[in-house]
């Protein structure tokens, strides 16, 4: 197995590297590096990798990064036991 | 303003979209593809992925077929570097009732005799092979080991990806504002940044948002959006959990090639549109649901929900044909099972668009079978 060196995303290992390498193919929205790679798909929704990702694509695309869309963040934001959630249901039997 | 020219324009980049513009240009034909958003921003990459051999029309297994003998090797054929992450972990149509049942094994013999290795299991059989099932109210399944899973993403940016490779133009972020026609003929689009292009031939494949383009060239679609809703958990150790459908309140789950649990359910209250909102109703009724069926995932945290469109027709099937206007075809209105017919969705309109045979016949998804009440029947839908 290679070791990852410079890993952004840690939910799904990924690599500042393979970011770059994904923009330079011609995708250059958060929304298209999310569905190749994950980044912003697990437990914690791209708190970690989000801001270094737009960073990199402002960089790549010269629009300020409050132009950017940042994609989605969604419920239920914090992950939630599902036991919790099926208790709280409050459909009749 | 200029005027640019192909020999194909298609409208859409879902799976149908982006499969039909790689095979296409595979062929060597010029070829531009728009898409509103990303590839795959419409129903495929909100679906739940699962592919199956579990239809009960001659015409749908046929296709189906041939979706699995592509999948397996796809990966290596599209050669973009991402992952497809297809697995065969299974499929299951689980019956709560003999009546379900009795479809479901007229359905496994038609299956069966078209060399699909289709089982009807009892619970015992059930129960042997996936302990941690509860099987509550079950009274046996149809089964089938071949069917799975592929990554809804990657497989349409993929297409997309590899269609560029062999030349395709694929527009992204480049909604299509209307069709145009002349004499009743297609002549091209135009987009919403003012482009205008002209092809002879046009394939509509924009899911659900199909029905107010055709009707840009009077063309009447019944094709209208479902909201449905799905969650993904985090991951687990993986253990192969196949597909589940539950027939008694539509509740289904399986596990992903990376561990986590989908689940989702339908919803009859659920709007008919392509807004795509959230629930928290759809959290707690769903995860009440599957929890019965898979008690082991009580304690497992839930991590995102999403929604998309089902592209509805009144029969749940699709429409491909060439409509009356002359050289517009339209691939869509697959509903809950258009994105495993990515492989044999854009073949068969790729032979259309060149003018070939189709390898089935597509009698069944004529446009016309609505007005002449002649619905396309298929027992096995969502
Ligand atoms: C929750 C859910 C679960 C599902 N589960 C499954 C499943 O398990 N298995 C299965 O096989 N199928 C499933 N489906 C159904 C499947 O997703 C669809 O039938 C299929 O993806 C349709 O593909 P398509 O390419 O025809 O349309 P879409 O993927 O909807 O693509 C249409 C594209 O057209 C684009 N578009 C719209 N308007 C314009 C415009 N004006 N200009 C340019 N582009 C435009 C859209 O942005 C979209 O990308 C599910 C669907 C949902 C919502």
């Amino acid at each position: 197995m290679t070791e990852k060196a410079n890993i952004i995303c840690r939910c799904e290992e990924i690599e500042i590297d393979e970011i770059r390498e994904w923009i330079s193919r011609g995708y250059d929205t958060f929304d298209e590096l999310k569905r190749e790679l994950r980044v912003g798909m697990g437990p914690c929704q791209g708190r970690g990798c989000r801001d270094i990702i737009l960073r990199e694509l402002s960089k790549a695309t010269g629009k300020p990064i409050a132009e950017l869309l940042p994609g989605v963040i969604r419920p239920p934001v914090k992950p939630i036991k599902a036991r919790l959630l099926a208790e709280n249901d409050q459909e009749a039997e | 303003m200029t005027i640019k020219t192909a020999d194909v324009i298609i409208v859409g980049g879902g799976v149908h979209g982006a499969s039909t513009a790689y095979q296409l240009a595979k062929a060597g034909i010029n070829v531009v593809l728009f898409e509103k958003e990303y590839l795959g921003s419409g129903g495929s990459g909100r679906s739940a992925a699962g592919l199956r051999q579990h239809f009960g029309t001659e015409t749908n297994l046929l296709m189906a077929k041939y979706n699995l003998q592509v999948f397996p090797t796809l990966e290596q054929e599209l050669d973009t570097g991402m992952d497809l992450e297809f697995t065969q972990w299974g499929y299951m149509w689980v019956a709560y009732t003999e009546e379900c049942l009795d479809q479901l094994k007229k359905n496994v013999a038609l299956q069966k005799s078209l060399d699909i290795p289709s089982v009807i299991m009892d619970t015992d059989e059930i129960n042997a092979r996936w302990p941690y099932l509860c099987l509550d109210g079950i009274i046996g399944a149809a089964f089938c080991g071949e069917d799975g899973h592929i990554n809804p993403q990657t497989l349409t940016l993929s297409y997309g990806h590899a269609a560029r490779r062999y030349g395709a133009v694929v527009k992204t972020y480049c909604p299509v504002t209307k069709l145009l026609a002349e004499n009743g003929r297609i002549k091209g689009v135009v987009t919403e940044n003012g482009e205008e292009w002209h092809a002879p031939k046009i394939l509509l494949s924009a899911g659900p948002w199909s029905t107010p383009l055709a009707a840009t060239v009077g063309v009447e679609l019944p094709v209208y959006p479902e909201r449905h809703n799905l969650l993904i958990t985090e991951p687990v150790e993986p253990f192969d959990c196949p597909m589940v459908l539950c027939l008694d309140d539509g509740a289904y789950f399986k596990q992903c090639p990376n561990g986590t649990f989908m689940f989702g359910r339908d919803d009859q209250d659920e709007p008919h549109t392509t807004e795509t909102a959230n629930s928290a109703k759809f959290l707690e009724g769903v995860t009440k649901s599957v929890l019965k069926r898979i008690p082991v995932l009580s304690g497992v945290r839930v991590v995102r929900q999403w929604s998309g469109p089902y592209d509805n027709t009144p029969d749940h099937n699709a429409i491909i044909d060439w409509t009356p206007v002359e050289g517009l075809l339209v691939n869509c209105g697959w509903s809950g099972h258009g994105l495993q017919f990515g492989p044999s969705g854009g073949r068969v309109c790729k032979e259309l668009l060149m003018g070939e045979d189709p390898f089935v016949d597509l009698h069944r998804f004529r446009l016309s079978r609505f007005e002449e009440n002649d619905l396309f029947f298929e027992p096995a839908f969502i």
